[in-house]
């Protein structure tokens, strides 16, 4: 199993000035830049670090919040590549729907890739609902538009024999000839996010690398759909565990006490993440008209469950709830590595746990501390560890 | 299909419509919240004309065909439906989001149109580039939208758990087709308001009072880009006149149409 740390690089000395959303429309008066860039430093010096452990590294970026600074996620990558030595550094995602630009993401990511001699992993996504007003891209074709910019920048990446032309529904370009070409061949591994097992299923049946976040004990049902993809494809082997990757919260000390003092502190994420103005959780055509009608009635249907079947709303949970959700992994070495094999039994197979060992006011020698713990309790044995290989 | 309409496909793309009246036809094109065949309005139209108030593709009960996504696409539509019913000396009315086709309709050829009415129409840039027009309806929550939108806010409250599914089905079609024609440029097309001056027939454009999602002074400069065209307000009157005011919105329509007014 790979673990990869991943911060958002949240900016929560603003959490307390939200009033109403920490998205959108939070004034970025309250971002003093002076503690902006020791955050961003801090951020890079354990990112650093994680690297020198064993760790792999995830990025990403969001807009105009609070609960994560980083607004280019290239800018990330770019200093990453150099400032990294070994590990796989994986962005998750780069929401190409929203970028006008797709000619200019294939060589942003090829170079990237080429930088890091061929440690670039590329999660593609659809962004969250609060990214539309940002962004302004129509809701109603974010899908279409994802699929046109995926398809283009894999065929830019792929394609070495001179200029080729595109004229699509979205994107139009005379000559596309990217330099440099990736690294990687034929291109980096291609990822995506989903909570749909429609988009599920497309990504098994495209055999990229599927990633959720707070699915917990639901997680199963959106990788089946998956490897019912993948199979309709024609492949026979089941698919292998490192096409299966899970976002939890990572809380881990010495003792329970300490690991109970960090988990409130990483709780921070899930307890800020969707603290935005009702209107911008749900842009037009952004799910289903199905799905908007049984909103309407007031059904929205639970995200997250605990292993024996209750529901958790990730944004009030306790620690205890959201551990019991597998939404968090928290405690001792031998309790957070119980929780993960656990948790991988149920999954069937999880070959990438995409850790966020940094989250809301979890400080520096914290972050450092939880780190090198993970590094030299746990990790030896996840690499030890069979996966499960569900068909 | 909403109760009291009919199916027609026209262009290949099959949409509902109300059809009630008789006498000279009345094209009514619906705003963004789409049209209630039980609207007292229709009725008090087709007293005197032959009411035509179809769903627009997308809309409502209507198919949303998948290579239609700008208000233009509508426009040319809606002259396709005026042919396929062989309709001549139309009054053309649109509400809002439908005035909007409307002026895109009329821009492009009134042969079929005698009399042009828009009531709260958006659709022209008016403003600089860092002044809305248009309040942006998805950044509010539908008590906000209510408040901005209706005289009376109470009287559009709307309760959903009792509603039947296809009316939540329609309302939701509504909301995605709005974003789809109208998401970007927000709420307006860059070009129309220049090309208004094409507009060749007599023309009415109609203001709910009370109308804060576009005001009044945005209407009076919608009527002043167009040649001829007359400006009036409607009193106890958001953005949907034909809804708050059914009997005087219907009144002036009709009797503008006659050249009484």
């Amino acid at each position: 199993m790979k673990v990869f740390h991943f911060t958002e690089q949240p900016y929560p000395d603003a959490w307390d000035q939200h009033q109403g959303s920490l998205r959108v429309v939070l004034p970025n008066r309250v971002l003093d830049p002076a503690i902006a860039a020791e955050r961003f430093h801090r951020y890079y010096d354990e990112w650093k670090l994680a690297d020198e452990l064993g760790f792999d590294i995830m990025v990403n970026e969001h807009h105009s919040t609070a609960t994560c600074m980083a607004s280019t996620v290239i800018v990330t990558l770019s200093i990453l590549a150099r400032e990294t030595k070994r590990a796989r550094i994986l962005v998750l995602g780069y929401p190409i729907a929203h970028r006008p630009d797709p000619l200019r993401c294939a060589e942003e990511l090829a170079t990237i890739d080429v930088v890091s001699r061929g440690r670039l992993e590329m999660g593609f996504v659809k962004g969250v609902p609060y990214e539309i007003p940002v962004a302004n891209t129509n809701p109603v074709f974010i899908m279409e538009r994802f699929w046109e910019a995926h398809d283009f920048i894999i065929k830019a990446m792929t394609s070495h024999d001179g200029p080729f032309n595109w004229e699509g529904q979205y994107f139009h370009y005379r000559n596309v000839n990217i330099w440099p070409r990736p690294f990687q061949q034929p291109h980096p591994p291609v990822w995506s996010t989903t909570s749909s097992r429609g988009n599920a299923r497309v990504l098994g049946e495209k055999g990229y690398v599927i990633a959720t976040l707070g699915s917990g004990y639901n997680t199963r049902a959106l990788y089946d759909a998956y490897r019912e993809g993948w199979h309709s494809k024609g492949r026979r082997e089941p698919p292998p565990a490192d096409r299966f990757a899970y976002l939890a919260l990572v809380a881990i000390a010495r003792d329970e006490a300490e690991a109970r003092r960090r988990a409130e502190l990483v709780a921070g994420y899930p307890r800020t993440s969707s603290i935005v103005s009702p209107p911008f959780r749900n842009p037009p055509g952004f799910v289903s008209v199905a799905d908007n009608a049984r909103l309407l009635q007031g059904k929205t249907p639970p995200r997250s469950f605990t292993k024996d079947g209750k529901v958790v709303n990730m944004a009030s949970a306790s620690v205890q709830e959201l551990t019991d959700a597998a939404i968090m992994f928290c405690g001792t070495p031998d309790q957070v590595y119980a929780q993960i094999v656990d948790f991988t039994q149920h999954a069937g197979g999880l070959g990438n746990l995409l850790m966020m060992g940094q989250a809301g006011h979890l400080s520096h020698a914290d972050t450092v501390d939880s780190l090198t713990l993970f590094a030299r309790e746990v990790m030896p044995r996840l690499a030890q560890f069979k996966q499960p290989v569900a068909a | 299909m909403a109760t009291g309409s009919t199916a027609v496909t026209v262009a290949g793309v099959r949409i509902e419509m109300v059809e009630r009246g008789t006498g000279r036809p009345l094209l009514f094109l619906h705003p963004a919240i789409g049209i209630d065949p039980a609207a007292p309005v229709l009725d008090a139209l087709a007293a005197k004309a032959r009411v035509i108030a179809p769903s627009h593709p997308g809309f409502g009960g209507s198919d949303q065909p998948k290579d239609m996504n700008t208000v233009d696409d509508l426009a040319y539509f809606y002259l396709d439906l005026l042919e396929a019913l062989e309709i001549k000396n139309a009054i053309l009315v649109g509400v809002s989001f439908g005035g909007w086709i409307a002026a895109e309709i009329a821009i492009k050829s009134t042969e079929r149109i005698g009399h042009l009415v828009l009531a709260d129409p958006v659709g022209i840039k008016v403003g600089d580039r860092e002044t809305r027009d248009i309040a942006d309806i998805f950044a509010m929550t539908e008590p906000q939208f209510n408040e901005r939108a209706y005289f009376d806010p109470a009287a559009a409250k709307r309760d959903y758990p009792a509603m039947a599914e296809a009316d939540l089905v329609a309302i939701a079609r509504n909301r995605e087709a709005t974003a789809r024609y109208a998401w970007t440029p927000y709420m307006h097309d860059p070009k129309l308001k220049g090309r208004l001056h094409r507009i060749g027939v007599p023309t009415l454009v109609l203001w709910g009072a009370a109308d804060r999602i576009v005001t009044p002074d945005y209407g009076r400069a919608y009527a002043a880009a167009i040649p001829g065209a007359r400006f009036a307000e409607i009193a106890r009157a958001g953005h949907f006149p034909h809804l708050e005011a059914a009997d005087d919105f219907s009144a002036r329509v009709l009797a503008f149409a006659a050249g009484r007014d």
